[in-house]
């Protein structure tokens, strides 16, 4: 069987050799590996695109959770830019709007495209769907985009891992962050090396991050993570394309992360047993949630009858 | 350790949130028993095993098999409403929870009922929506959804299993696993056939005139990643 390449220096290194971008050689792995056609993957990216847009949409619109913790915070942020932000207007507050729109629409149980999780769903949208027009991206050039934090997101998910349950949330909105700031560099017409250096700065400063969501919820602090996680991955980007470098090499930083997932303890990673899920306010929202018979209440379960 | 290797496996997939394990693969699993029983069900008793038992108010899990019990795909707006729309479109749900000890934590059994018909179906969801059916009408099949699969009932007696696969062979369809399960000796038996690409319609008529050969179910339908449903982008 043909593998997917291991890491991201050999990736850069292909890239220069052939003088292809990131998306294009992404692309072109894509294709061979899972003998499909040029036309299948770029149409079936643009359901993709189309998701994020409904939901970025939708969440703007204002939604309310399942649970009724969390909602309207996108409509809220929106309103205030409205009115005029006492720091001025920029990108950053845009991109935080659209990416809590976005993971707000999950935790209300809308329709969103997990990049690379549900839990992170909010951070690529935020940053594509708003720097797009600032970018001029054509169609194609967004597809691209997503092919390229695909791309990036394949180099980490098997070198460390994009799941809570075994990295905590550096696995998840880290990634997020990470693969969206590599994506960002080259639609901005940075080079493959440059969205190497941006996507281990935007990992590196994420690491460690635990996941810890009160009640069991994707919803505390899951969705203003996602407005974080943009806001770096953009930082990230822009340092990127400003010439300044990783010390630490991309795939090392990814190794770390995958570490640093595995020494964390089981507490931390997405089982709710510590961190902000134990503290007393969390624990008196768990309590109330069950009594008003929104969530279960704690095993052992007993066998009952709804109806 | 998963190993990834297509953009879609990180860019995707489109599913309802918040949970791709408790709520789309749930939906599935909805999806595959209504698939079976090959009906809409009139009513169903649907028991949630293990973390499925655990967080399924908080993760939708009962709206989402709620909402596949209903033919509504992975990504469909209305399945945070499925209690209502099954009142409206005539299901009947009965939910349970039972602590019993479970092989898989994430799993549900659904038993249907229409007119004088009942089946039941056992699945576990594992992880990022894929599940897998353990049970099927009391035989306990493992069927995963790698490769289309048919399943054919039929009375068992010898010589069966090679009049199915002669025609498959003749037909030059590589079977990719196969799985046959009985309740009794000469009693009625079940065979889990998955193959490299659907076997097409042709092949399957053929089959079909197979005598002593019980329901055929075709669960190739289920193959369907989220991704490539239809997506009403205008959203509500």
């Amino acid at each position: 069987m043909k593998l997917y390449p291991k890491n991201f220096s050999t990736v850069v290194h292909n890239c220069n050799l052939s003088g292809i971008s990131l998306s294009r050689y992404f692309l072109d792995i894509e294709i061979v590996l899972n003998e499909t056609t040029e036309e299948n993957v770029l149409s079936q990216m643009e359901k993709n695109l189309s998701v994020m847009e409904s939901a970025a949409a939708k969440g703007m619109a204002g939604v309310t959770s399942f649970s009724g913790l969390t909602g309207g915070d996108a409509k809220r942020l929106s309103a205030y830019r409205a009115d005029g932000s006492p720091f001025g207007d920029s990108l950053y507050l845009e991109a935080m709007i659209k990416s809590l729109a976005v993971n707000e629409v999950n935790a209300a149980m809308g329709v969103i495209c997990a990049t690379p999780t549900a839990g992170s769903s909010g951070v690529l949208p935020g940053a594509l769907l708003t720097t797009r027009d600032r970018l001029n991206l054509d169609r194609r050039a967004q597809l691209n985009f997503l092919i390229t934090a695909g791309g990036t997101g394949i180099l980490i998910g098997n070198q460390a891992s994009i799941s809570g349950a075994e990295g905590g949330c550096q696995a998840e909105v880290g990634s997020a962050s990470a693969m969206t700031a590599a994506a960002l560099v080259e639609a901005a017409g940075g080079t493959p090396s440059q969205s190497a250096h941006a996507l281990a700065i935007a990992l590196k400063n994420l690491l460690g991050l635990s996941c810890d969501p009160v009640a069991s919820l994707v919803e505390v602090p899951c969705i203003k993570r996602n407005a974080v996680g943009v806001v770096n991955a953009i930082a990230a980007a822009e340092m990127a394309l400003a010439g300044i470098e990783s010390r630490i090499p991309v795939d090392e930083v990814i190794q770390a992360m995958g570490s640093i997932g595995r020494m964390m303890p089981v507490a931390l990673r997405e089982t709710a047993l510590g961190g902000l899920a134990q503290t007393p306010t969390a624990c008196r929202m768990t309590t109330m949630l069950q009594e008003e018979g929104r969530i279960p209440w704690p095993f052992p379960a007993v066998t009952i009858d709804d109806q | 350790m998963a190993v990834f290797q297509s953009v879609f496996d990180i860019i995707g997939p489109v599913m309802v949130g918040p949970s791709s394990s408790h709520t789309a693969g749930a939906v599935r699993i909805g999806l595959a028993a209504r698939s079976i029983f090959g009906e809409q069900p009139e009513e169903v008793d649907i028991t949630l095993f293990g973390s499925f038992g655990h967080t399924y108010r908080g993760h939708g899990t009962d709206l989402a098999m709620i909402g596949g019990l209903l033919g509504r795909p992975t990504d469909s707006d209305d399945i945070r409403y499925a209690y209502e729309l099954a009142e409206k479109e005539g299901l009947k749900v009965n939910i349970k929870v039972s602590d019993r000890n479970v092989a898989h934590p994430n799993t549900a059994r659904v038993v249907m009922y229409a007119g004088d018909r009942s089946m039941s179906m056992t699945a576990c969801s594992v992880g990022g929506g894929m599940i897998d059916i353990t049970e099927i009408a009391g035989f306990r099949v493992r069927v995963s959804f790698d490769n289309p699969t048919v399943l054919f009932f039929y009375r068992d007696r010898p010589g069966m299993i090679a009049r199915v696969t002669r025609i498959l062979a003749d037909h030059a369809i590589n079977v990719s696993h196969m799985q046959v399960s009985r309740k009794e000796e000469g009693s009625h038996a079940l065979m889990a056939i998955s193959t490299d690409g659907a076997i097409p319609e042709p092949v399957m008529a053929e089959i079909r005139t197979i005598s002593e050969l019980g329901p055929i179910i075709s669960l190739t339908e289920l193959m369907r990643e989220p991704d490539s449903a239809q997506i009403d982008v205008t959203g509500e």
